[in-house]
């Protein structure tokens, strides 16, 4: 049954990629690299509150 | 006679306006009024005992800049009929639409659990055991989704959102002192030692709970539930500028209660604040923290909605508050799912509740700018917005909020890397 449940959810992840394949506003290669680039940058300063949460814990 | 018949027809014209006005309101002062959640108010009431009234300024700075980031969402719903989520599919591909939606979710439980530490603790000063809180709370938000109607929902949820204002009257009672309020309000000032990274840790927290990535999902499926069209634009718009400005009295009402009556005390939640504050004036202490369950309960019915909203749209469920349980069962249990995992983390003996209340609001503020940078460039699409795009003051302004928040992220991650840059 669980198995079931993540084959079900497999295979909606793949209808909904397939479905929003194609974006309808199209970006040049420097905005989707400034968008990864933010997007991995504020990840680096979650990981760094993490860090200092886990040191505030000790 | 002309007279009367003008002030007649007059007085007509004001009452079908104030009745439209109702009509079409209640997203924009939900999500602000549920701004003002458990952490908003954990963190109100710490930046008043901590730093007296020298910081009332800065909440009401934060006022036109929730209402700037809001507003868009605003436009946006009302605009495509789509909720945050879909639109960022939609516009932006699988790849873009999964990293939101999994920050999305991501954040939201986070701050669950917090508005679950507020209601818990909240009412241990009743003597009403945590697990006793955490199960009526479920049966109460259970209860008023299963109704079948938007309508329904939001209109309780006002009632709430009335409750949220409970903090003013007990401002008032305290006397406090007016010429520092004002003092407070109108003159930008740091407090008495100056920038330390308390007191940033202290400003990111109170940016975070200001402006949140789940308010921009829940405004935006909130318009489309609702069935908001293009014309109503403008009194979606009074909504959320009436919340907006709830927003900023509620977290000065707060910061009046502790400023006044602990100041100079270390308070880290609400609840400490509240407890501290029965044998100097029960009734305020009662006040307080009623109101800090509210807060929590407001956030979280709202929360939660956001993250059901999200996922109902991408996965093709229905997802409306419209439908009853059998016509969107998943909508519905992923409701319920969210609101017992967040729930039940509240009753894990020994868990650091208070840091976990402060941290889930930096960390919010942290990923905002991700999320702003998407509603701003589909908010300049031409082809989605029309007419209805952003104008070059609105860019200016949205632009400059997601800097302001990456610069001060930034520098909260270097003093926690480098204590010592800022005098620890």
């Amino acid at each position: 049954m669980i198995l079931d449940f993540f084959r079900n959810t497999a295979g909606a992840v793949r209808a909904i990629n397939q479905k929003y394949a194609k974006p309808h506003i199209e970006m040049t290669g420097g905005v989707r690299f400034s968008l990864g680039a933010l997007r991995f940058y504020l990840l680096l300063l979650v990981g760094i509150m993490v860090y200092k949460f886990i040191t505030l814990l000790h | 006679m002309n007279i009367l018949s003008k002030f007649y027809y007059r007085y007509k014209k004001i009452l079908k306006t104030i009745r439209l006005y109702l009509i079409i309101a209640g997203p924009g002062i939900i999500v602000m009024v549920a701004d003002n959640d458990a952490g908003g108010i954990t963190t109100y009431t710490a930046t008043g005992a901590q730093y007296s009234f020298h910081l009332i300024w800065f909440l009401i700075l934060l006022g036109p800049v929730a209402y700037y980031v809001q507003e868009m969402t605003v436009r946006l719903g009302a605009v495509t009929k789509r909720g945050h989520a879909e639109a960022i599919f939609h516009s932006f591909g699988s790849f873009w639409g999964w990293f939101s939606l999994l920050d999305l979710v991501f954040l939201d439980w986070l701050t669950m659990i917090t508005e679950f530490i507020g209601m818990t603790a909240a009412m241990s000063i009743f003597g009403v055991p945590p697990l006793v809180t955490v199960i009526i709370s479920w049966i109460v938000m259970g209860t008023m989704v299963l109704q079948g109607r938007y309508w329904t929902w939001e209109k309780v949820a006002l009632l709430f959102c009335g409750l949220n204002l409970i903090y003013i009257p007990a401002a008032l009672m305290i006397n406090p002192p007016v010429d520092k309020i004002l003092h407070g309000s109108f003159i930008p000032q740091l407090p008495p030692g100056g920038f330390t990274n308390a007191l940033f840790f202290l400003l990111m927290a109170n940016i975070g709970t200001t402006i949140a990535p789940w308010m921009i999902f829940f405004q935006q499926s909130a318009v489309v539930d609702k069935g908001m069209q293009e014309k109503d634009m403008l009194w979606g718009k009074i909504d959320t500028a009436v919340g907006s400005l709830l927003t900023v009295v509620v977290a000065a009402g707060c910061v009046v209660l502790t400023a006044t009556l602990l100041p100079g005390q270390m308070i880290n939640d609400a609840a400490t604040a509240a407890f501290r504050f029965m044998p100097i004036n029960r009734y305020v202490g009662a006040l307080l923290a009623i109101g800090l369950f509210d807060a929590g309960f407001l956030g979280a019915i709202c929360i939660s909605l956001a993250s059901s909203w999200a996922f109902g749209e991408v996965f093709g469920w229905a997802h409306s508050l419209n439908h009853k349980v059998k016509e969107a069962p998943w909508f519905y249990a992923y409701y319920f799912f969210d609101l017992l995992l967040a729930g039940t983390v509240v009753l894990i003996p020994r868990a650091p509740l208070v840091l976990i209340t402060l941290f889930v609001q930096v960390i919010a503020v942290t990923l905002l700018p991700a999320a702003l940078v998407f509603l701003i460039l589909l908010l300049n699409n031409e082809e989605t917005m029309g007419e209805y795009r952003n104008t070059l003051f609105q860019n200016v302004a949205n632009i400059g909020i997601v800097v302001m928040i990456i610069v001060i992220s930034t520098l909260y991650g270097i003093s926690a890397i480098f204590p010592k840059i800022l005098g620890g």
